[in-house]
Order: C-alpha cells, then structure tokens, then sequence
C-alpha cells in the first residue's frame, strides 16, 4: 500500500507541474496562438480523448461488458465512428469556426446565440447544472471503487480522498492549461490499456484460444444454471443478445445507443473543439482520437468479458456472481479483476491510469458546470467581473458537493449505477440538444421555435418516461408508484419497460424539430446567419 | 476466424478496428490542410482574448 501511495503522489506532482506549466505558458493571448500553433496535435487529441473516456468507461461499463458480453462492443464502434470522426470532421470544424464567429465560449452560449435565444441558453444550462452532476458522480464512483480494491480501503474512505484530489485539482490549475496534463494523463491510460490487452489474452494462451475458452465456459453448465437468474435474452459472451429480448433492449438502447449517440451532444466536450487553433489541428488530432478511444473502449469491453474465465477458473463462478458475492454490482468486476489476476506492480500503475481517467474528465464536467452557471445562468452585464466570477465558484461548489452525495448514494441505489447515471446524462443530453445542434450547424433556415419545442420536447419526454416507464428509474424516483401504485405503467409482460428514454425522445425532438421548422415561418435577419456560417463550407 | 462464431460480433470487430483506420487515413490524407487565412486569424484572437478572460475568472 505504501509504494502505491508513493506512485500516486509522484503522479499528483507532475500532473500538477504540468498544469502550472500549461498555465505559465498560456497566460497571454498572443503567446497562446503562436504558442498553440505548436501544440502537437497529438497532445489535443490525447486530452480531448482523456476527457472522453472516464472511468466511468472503463470501470463502469468494462463491468457492463462482462456481464453482457462482446455485444458491448457496438458501443466501442459508435464512440470511434460518431465520438471521433463524425464529431470532429462534421460538428468539430464548423462548432470551431461558428464559435468564433459569434464569440461563444460555453455550450450553452453558442446554442443560445445561434438561434439568438436567451431562453435556450439559460435552459441548457440549467439542464447542465442539474443533470451533468449525475455523469460526474458516475466517474466519482468508478475511480473511487477502484481506489478502494487497490488500497483495500472502505468505499466511504476511497470516495473521500479520491474528492479531497479532485478539490485541489479543480481549484488550483485543473482548469487552466489542462492540456498537458490531459495529454500526460492520456498517454498513461494508452500504455496501461495495451499491456492489459496483451496480458489478458496471452494469460489464455492467445486471441483465438481465450475466445474459445470463453465460448465454451457459456455451455458449462455452472454457469447455464447461473444464467437462469439474468434477464432473458442473453446468449453467451461472444453473442448477440437474442434480438427482441430483455437483454438486447438494455445493451441496444440504453447502453449502445443510449451513450453511443450521446457523445455528439455532450457540452464539455463540445466546448474542447473551440479551443483548437485550426481546422488543420482537428484533422492531425483524428488518428491519434480513433486509436485511442479502441483502445479505451475496445480493450475494456473485451478485458471484461474475458475476466469471467479467469473468475471461473478460480472461484469457480462467472464475473457478475462473483461481484455479487461481494455484494456489489458490475461496477466492482474490473477493479476486482486486477487485484486477483495482474501482477501487483500493473495494477499499481492501473491505478494511475483510473485516477487519471477520472481527473481528467471530471475537472472539465465541473468548468461546464461552473461556467454553465456564471456565464450562461445568471450572467448580467450590469453585475461586475467579480460578482460573476464568484457566481461561477458558488455554482462549481455546488455542483462539487451535490456530486459528491450522489457518489455516496447513488451505489446503494443502483448496483451498475455508473453505468445507469452515464447513460441517463447521455441520454438527457442527445434528446435535448442534438437536434437543435445538427440545426445550428447545418441548417440555416431552421427557426428559433423549431430549436426550442425540440429541446423542450426531448426534455420533457425523457423525463416523463424516466418517471412512469423505463423501470430502473422509475422505480427509484417513486413517482409513478406515488400517483398509480406501480412502480412502472409499462404492461407487464411486454418489454416496454426496457426501452431506453433516448429512443423515444430523441426519435421525438427530431420529429418535433422537424415538423415546427416546416411550419414555423421566422427567418433570422441575413446579416445574423452570414455572420454565423461566415467561412463554413468555403 | 479467432474463436468467434457469431457474425454481428464478428462484424462489430471489423468495424472497430476499420473505423480507427478510417480516422487514421483520413488525418494522413488532410494532414496539412484546414490553415486559417488572415481575417479567421483576427476572430480567433478576439475570441481566445475573450476567452482567457472567462478562464480566470472560473
């Protein structure tokens, strides 16, 4: 434990060094521009990468993945194709030039000054302050059940002193210059992930074998008589859930779709495009971004699926009973793998890698936060510098400590709650904002009432199916049961109850958006659009 | 092929791995393309301005 804690405050101290380095180096504008002209595109790519994948990723839904299987690995597919290159080469460049354009600095600011709409402004980031802190405790959880196994260390414990970094690092130099610590941090999480890869599969005797292995543990029949107690539908760890069923609704909408969609409409990551210097930078940035997100995702999705033949061939049951036995849900599978299979030195350094998942994504879910607050909620042009700068740091500790109770609650609540409060933000977010942020950026002709009955409508439904339909909320938020004595009014029998929020509101919001763009006649001033769309598409 | 029967998990590999080649090829082949002219040089310094301004005050 001691040579542990030694690693993780020698990696504090140059995660720390590098942000005041970052800091230094970026104090004034024109020394960031020529200064950002030779930031390697690879430290943007990294960084933005690191910002992407959390632990919540890796942890939260490596555990997902072994529990469900390969099929997880749809998600791996969407989070390169639509989180990578169609983020980057279609949203990435015009949100860069457009942001510029209208010298918006916040997601909600470049929303809300495209369709020259207060309202969309202040509603998005209320729907940010609210909502995001449920993604961030999610990251919280995962790093901190990973702190936790390693130091062998009460949760509370863990949650606590993961907090008490988080704190230090959001409030001296977290926000300022992440980039080379984002990056540093990055190229940790690259190299842990790959020697996991190559240890898992050469720990079965190669690819070929330890799929066959897995494969074959699916018809022991230990396991069939385990399986009885999943929900129906699930075919094996290298199968398809069968389609149709229970399992293939959960993994297809709620986890595939659910976050593999959402990614597109996630402000913090929004806001990184902005930042960038060129398009020439988005594109150099691509390569490293696609090759990374593989092997965040893509390891972690096939790591957790292989850890059962290792829990198998040791404690004689599968991934998810053994984390049961624990007492605990999916979320306990990776840092309970390590702990048991790698050698003591690896999962050290893993667990570098997890604090620095969680640092890196979590400092910039706070800056949307605190920013979404003080600039885009309660900015006034009347107030002075100072009486926005402390509304910004009173929304951040807010939203700091309202994030660190959900940590601590949301666990005894759900077992995989990373996993469910990822996807809930996810899902919120797509619903909300997707629509009326492909309009922004493609469409000029798309009215101000069009973006706001879509945001509204794809607000508005994925609440109101969290509260009555889709049961794993439903069920907790009590609402449903307080007004019809059910804790869901799905009928039963029917898989209803399964679909995922996001494939009701988001088909909605697009459909709505639609529909009150045909039908609505406002048209914005020519001036305002050529100032918008100024340099796109030339 | 490697122990997998399924054709969707199959696929899914595949595609994995193709669309990190597609992000691959894709920044090789723009490498040097996307510079800014003069005048979105002037915009990006007025925002930047801007922005280390929002910077130091969160």
């Amino acid at each position: 434990m001691t040579i542990q804690i030694i690693v993780i405050v020698v990696y504090l101290a140059i995660v720390g060094y590098l942000g005041y380095l970052g800091y230094k180096n970026t104090k004034n504008s024109s020394d960031y521009l020529v200064g950002g002209r030779k930031i390697h595109p690879m430290v943007m790519a990294l960084s933005y990468g690191a910002t992407f994948i959390s632990t919540s990723a890796i942890v939260g839904f490596g555990g997902v993945a072994a529990q469900f299987g390969m099929s997880l690995l749809w998600l791996t597919f969407l989070n390169i194709f639509l989180g990578i290159f169609i983020a980057f080469v279609f949203f990435g460049k015009r949100t860069r030039r457009m942001g510029h354009n209208m010298n918006a600095h916040t997601f909600s600011e470049f929303i809300g000054k495209r369709y020259k709409s207060k309202f969309i402004q202040k509603f998005s980031a209320l729907i940010i302050f609210l909502f995001m802190p449920l993604y961030t405790a999610a990251v919280m959880i995962g790093a901190s059940r990973f702190i936790e196994a390693q130091l062998n260390i009460n949760y509370s414990v863990a949650l606590f002193a993961f907090s008490i970094i988080i704190a230090i690092y959001v409030f001296f130099g977290g926000l300022k210059g992440v980039m080379y610590s984002d990056a540093f941090q990055g190229t940790i999480m690259f190299v842990g992930m790959l020697i996991l890869l190559i240890s898992v599969y050469s720990g079965l005797g190669g690819v070929t074998a330890a799929h066959e292995k897995l494969a074959a543990l699916f018809a022991n029949p230990v396991v069939t008589k385990e399986m009885i107690m999943a929900p129906p539908g699930f075919m094996g760890w290298l199968n398809m859930p069968a389609s149709g069923s229970i399992t293939a609704w959960i993994v297809i909408s709620s986890i595939v779709m659910g976050v593999g969609i959402g990614v597109l409409a996630q402000p913090q990551l929004v806001v990184r495009f902005m930042t960038v210097k060129s398009d020439r930078e988005l594109n150099r940035a691509i390569p490293i971004g696609g090759l990374f997100i593989l092997m965040m995702t893509g390891v972690a999705f096939i790591v957790g699926p292989l850890s059962n033949v290792y829990f198998f061939e040791k404690f004689g049951m599968t991934a998810m009973a053994y984390a049961k036995s624990l007492g605990s849900g999916s979320g306990a599978i990776i840092p309970a793998f390590l702990n048991n299979f790698m050698p003591e030195w690896f999962s050290t350094v893993f667990l570098v890698v997890i604090i620095a998942a969680g640092m890196s994504t979590i400092s910039s879910q706070f800056h949307a936060i605190g920013t979404a607050v003080g600039r885009d909620l309660f900015f006034s042009k009347n107030k002075d510098e100072k009486q926005n700068m402390l509304l910004s740091r009173i929304g951040m500790l807010v939203a700091i400590i309202v994030t660190i109770l959900l940590a601590y609650v949301l666990p005894t609540i759900w077992n995989d709650s990373i996993a469910i409060s990822t996807g809930l933000f996810f899902g919120i977010c797509a619903a909300s904002f997707l629509p009326l942020y492909v309009g922004a950026l493609y469409f000029k002709n798309i009215s101000k009432k069009a973006a706001i009955w879509g945001m509204m409508s794809g607000f508005t439904s994925s609440m109101l199916w969290m509260m009555f339909v889709h049961g794993k909320e439903s069920k907790v938020l009590m609402i449903s049961n307080l007004i019809f004595g059910k804790a869901t009014i799905a009928p039963a029998g029917t898989i209803i109850a399964f679909i995922d929020p996001i494939v009701i509101s988001l088909t909605l919001s697009i459909i709505v958006t639609l529909v009150v763009g045909l039908i609505s006649k406002h048209k914005y001033e020519k001036e305002h659009i050529e100032e918008c769309f100024e340099g796109i598409g030339k | 092929m490697f122990g997998i029967t399924d054709f969707w998990i199959y696929i899914v590999f595949i595609l994995c791995i193709a669309s990190a080649l597609l992000c691959v090829v894709y920044g090789i082949v723009n490498w040097n393309k996307g510079n800014n002219d003069e005048q979105e040089l002037k915009k990006d310094e007025e925002w930047e301005n801007a922005e280390q301004k929002i910077e130091e005050s969160v």
